[in-house]
């Protein structure tokens, strides 16, 4: 009874100091690290499993696209920009050859115009429905990932069908588009939207009131319309803060005057508030594209520009609503063949910024589902 | 593809010289196409018109060009034989109260305040740069930073223009605030004011090696600590470095 029992193999006196120890942890995530989406690699330090600040160590995609640019000339460079934002290579060729047009003053035509709302609305859902399914599979929801992608494949067909390529499209040119619509393009379109909706419901039906869903994403990764401003968050984030601002209700572009469609909105700016602004968003984008398919006009695609193309010295910002937020392109003319300095305002890059303010007193845990409703492209991200 | 060109002037990157930056390099002096044939044929309008530039008196150090009726874009691609022809728009003054009032209170520190194609922008003195900033934001309703970044003209004494792209949500409008640097010239950080100038700031530094006061943590972002050099400087030679590279590391000569 009296027997000792021999503790010393257990060394708890030396135990004791390291097991109680409450310095703070520095943990590395990234950059080989599935729920980064890329190669982003984020610092956490960490008090146990609350995170008390970040860092996040970006650049390693950096190609230099700014300064290829500058050794490109202007239709040189407009397939380089599908590069950036991979998943939405047809937000950024319209962002750059409406840029380009603007500096030389020129208009697509109307046709054109249609065209360029339809395949970019289209890209919009696509890049939304690679954000749902990554960011459910970061939280634990695998079925998602799969009817994403299986209904991400009809998109990839049309604009297959339309220019040949699945991902980097380059559908644009300077002045309009250089394809027109193939046969059977309207009936395609029709065909999706429709196909399409059903879809949406369910996606929604495994997630809006699932109950593991609304646990990990309701009060996650708050962020106030002030802090937004502040931190020069746009797109989907900022409406699910409940500003309401979209670029192409606030200074249309293209054709988008024409159509009827509401700006989604968010109350809380937490993880499930965006959620459900992107849901919405993708049923918008099918009532544009309803919209856009029973209205096209007929006429040239291409506007009169010269071949070779010089625009007049001069610099000119422009900007076009992503799907990731804001995206803008700041080029100065020098009168030559080629851009003399190109800036792409990145919408993931200025979005990422946001993560340290997101992720402060949340848990480790929590620091995946933020990268993953930011929904950032590490291609735009380090250019 | 039949968009796409095919002169050398698409090919072959026009030497130097002939990128340099419209202020300096002196209009009458047009960039020499080195196109031939029919390339040449079509570029003729637009070559011509240059000298008239020149003829111009430059506007102190502003781009400037030809003044022209402003539907004017497709220039080349119309036959030699129409009339003269522009080549394209002019900055106009801009002219708004807000001008008025920051002319009122900072008199010549407001170098320029133009429109071009519609868009607006001041060039403000570097020393007041911080405090335009922040009246845009406080008092103009300019609450949102779209963009810093940076452009270099090195054949210019102040070599660096920096650029702020600023959106109002309450007027729901743009504008440019611009200022001129010389080399190795600092400039305020504009942190205090605006979030996200923190990692946009940083990219500047990255890439042009501007140093910013005050900044909370200015280092590089996309290219490794280590990187030598500023890659979006005009005077920037990836070959010397890679020469470099390649003899430290490989005790080679390069075959670049």
């Amino acid at each position: 009874m009296s027997e000792k029992i021999d503790t010393s193999y257990l060394d708890l006196d030396t135990k004791d100091e390291t097991f109680l120890d409450s310095t703070e942890m520095v943990l590395n995530m990234g950059p080989q690290h599935p729920s980064t989406h890329g190669v982003l690699r984020v610092i956490l330090k960490l008090d146990g499993e609350k995170v008390l600040g970040t860092e996040c160590i970006i650049g390693y995609l950096h190609r230099g696209v700014e300064k290829i640019g500058e050794n490109r000339t202007y239709t040189m460079f407009n397939p380089y920009v599908d590069r950036m934002d991979y998943v939405a290579a047809v937000s950024n060729g319209l962002g750059y050859c409406e840029t380009v047009e603007k500096l030389l003053s020129v208009e697509a035509p109307a046709r054109a115009q249609y065209i360029r709302v339809i395949l970019t609305e289209l890209c919009r859902i696509s890049s939304h429905q690679v954000w749902l399914g990554t960011h459910a599979l970061d939280i634990g929801a695998l079925t998602p990932l799969f009817y994403a992608f299986r209904d991400r494949e009809e998109i990839l067909k049309i604009f297959e069908k339309y220019c040949g390529a699945r991902l980097t499209t380059h559908a644009f040119r300077i002045g309009g588009c250089i394809y027109e619509t193939y046969d059977g393009f309207e009936q395609d379109v029709k065909k999706f939207c429709t196909f399409f909706l059903p879809k949406l419901d369910e996606y929604e039906e495994l997630l809006t009131t699932n109950r593991i869903w609304v646990t990990r994403t309701k009060g996650v990764g708050i962020l106030n319309p002030e802090d937004c401003i502040a931190l020069g968050v746009t797109g989907p984030v900022l409406r699910a803060s409940g500003v309401k601002w979209d670029l192409r209700k606030a200074q249309p572009y293209e054709s988008y005057k024409d159509f009827d469609f509401e700006i989604p909105t968010g109350v809380n700016g937490d993880t499930y508030d965006r959620y459900l602004v992107r849901v919405a968003e993708m049923r918008q984008s099918v009532r544009i594209l309803q919209q856009a398919i029973e209205a096209i006009p007929t006429g040239p695609i291409m506007a009169k520009v010269p071949k070779v193309i010089k625009p007049p010295v001069g610099e000119v910002y422009h900007s076009i609503e992503a799907p990731k937020g804001e995206l803008g392109y700041f080029i100065v003319s020098d009168g030559s063949t080629q851009p003399y300095r190109v800036r792409v305002r990145p919408p993931s890059f200025v979005n990422l910024q946001a993560l340290d303010k997101m992720v402060r007193g949340l848990l480790v845990a929590d620091v995946v589902a933020v990268i993953g409703t930011l929904d950032i492209v590490l291609g735009e991200v380090d250019r | 593809m039949p968009e796409e060109t095919k002169g050398p002037d698409s090919v072959l990157p026009p030497p130097e010289g002939a990128k340099a930056p419209a202020e300096t390099a002196s209009p009458s002096n047009p960039p020499a196409t080195p196109s031939a044939g029919t390339e040449a044929a079509k570029a003729a309008p637009v070559a011509e018109s240059k000298p008239a530039e020149a003829a111009k008196p430059a506007a102190a150090d502003k781009p400037v060009v030809p003044a022209a009726p402003k539907a004017a874009a497709p220039a080349a691609a119309k036959p030699p034989a129409a009339p003269a022809k522009p080549a394209g728009p002019v900055p106009e003054p801009w002219d708004s109260e807000l001008v008025t009032r920051l002319r009122q209170q900072y008199g010549s520190g407001i170098e320029e305040s133009s429109r071009y194609l519609g868009q607006t922008y001041l060039t403000v003195d570097q020393t007041i740069l911080l405090e335009i900033l922040r009246r845009m934001r406080d008092d103009e309703g300019f609450d949102y930073c779209v963009d810093i970044t940076a452009v270099h003209y090195p054949k210019r004494e102040q070599q660096f223009d920096m650029v702020y792209v600023l959106y109002s949500f309450p007027k729901n409008e743009r504008t440019r605030v611009k200022t001129r640097i010389k080399d190795g010239e600092h400039v305020p950080s504009a942190v205090s004011i605006w979030e996200t100038a923190n990692w946009l700031e940083r990219e500047v530094f990255d890439m042009f090696g501007i140093v910013f006061d005050g900044h909370p943590g200015l280092k590089r972002i996309l290219l490794p600590d280590e990187w030598k050099g500023h890659p979006l400087r005009k005077d920037y030679d990836i070959l010397l470095q890679d020469r470099e590279w390649v003899q430290t590391n490989l005790g080679i000569e390069s075959g670049q």
